[in-house]
């Protein structure tokens, strides 16, 4: 119906929460533009960076998910652009929101989260190159 | 089939994304988030959809089978007319620019 709307707002919240974590690392960061930050000769990630990864699986997921709705004739380009409200289905359709809409925005939620996992230990983990590089000294 | 073909250009555009990695200068990372994120989204309907119906939900009918292939394939088809115009517009090998500049 509307499933799409919920990991839709969240890309809203996300995409200003990451502009305002940009801008503070920039300022933090004596207003160089940098997107990476290095520490012991071991590149880092900022998090507005990581964090727009989620607002790029929030973004083109909802926007491909919106396409499908149209294509089911569930979104129509007129107002209320919602059929299901248009037809009095409005609780069903705030129903649906609320349990496969949190579950999907959950869900990638969930999935960037195990990202932050993985880029975590990476960048914990010693360069290869400079492992081989010792190993053969 | 719209989950499985949307899973299936996820993955070939991951690795696609892969073997050109580091430059990315196609871009073709935005085609990965945009499928991976539309393919955890249609799971969800997709666990939904088979909590609902059970074992039924494996065996669709013929109509709604060539429908939902001709969705996925259509979202395929969309995602890549996203990618190529962030490309363009970004222009990240100044080919667009070079091109609009050239006097001759």
């Amino acid at each position: 119906m509307a499933c799409f709307l919920i990991p839709a707002a969240e890309a809203v919240i996300t995409t200003v929460a990451a502009k305002i974590i940009k801008a503070k690392e920039e300022k933090d960061n004596g207003n160089l533009s940098l997107t990476d930050i290095k520490t012991d000769d071991t590149p880092k990630l900022t998090f507005s960076r990581k964090l727009g990864w989620l607002n790029k699986l929030l973004w083109g997921g909802s926007a491909l998910l919106a396409f499908e709705h149209i294509w089911h004739g569930e979104v129509v380009p007129y107002f209320p652009f919602l059929t299901a409200v248009q037809e009095g289905e409005t609780a069903a359709m705030l129903a649906e929101m609320g349990s496969a809409g949190v579950l999907m925005a959950v869900l990638i939620t969930t999935v960037w989260l195990g990202m932050l996992g993985v880029s975590y230990i990476i960048e914990k983990r010693p360069d290869k190159a400079s492992d081989t590089a010792e190993e053969t000294q | 089939m719209t989950l499985l073909i949307t899973i299936f250009a996820a993955v070939i555009c991951t690795v696609i994304w892969y073997k050109t990695a580091p430059k990315n200068e196609m871009k073709v990372g935005i085609l990965c988030w945009m499928y991976w994120g539309a393919s955890l989204m249609w799971f969800v309907d997709a666990i939904i959809e088979y909590a609902e119906l059970g074992a039924e939900f494996f065996t669709p009918e013929t109509a709604d089978m060539i429908n939902d292939s001709y969705l996925g394939l259509s979202v395929v088809a969309l995602g890549l007319i996203i990618w190529l115009v962030i490309l363009l517009v970004s222009d990240p090998k100044g080919v667009v620019r070079a091109a609009l500049t050239n006097k001759k």
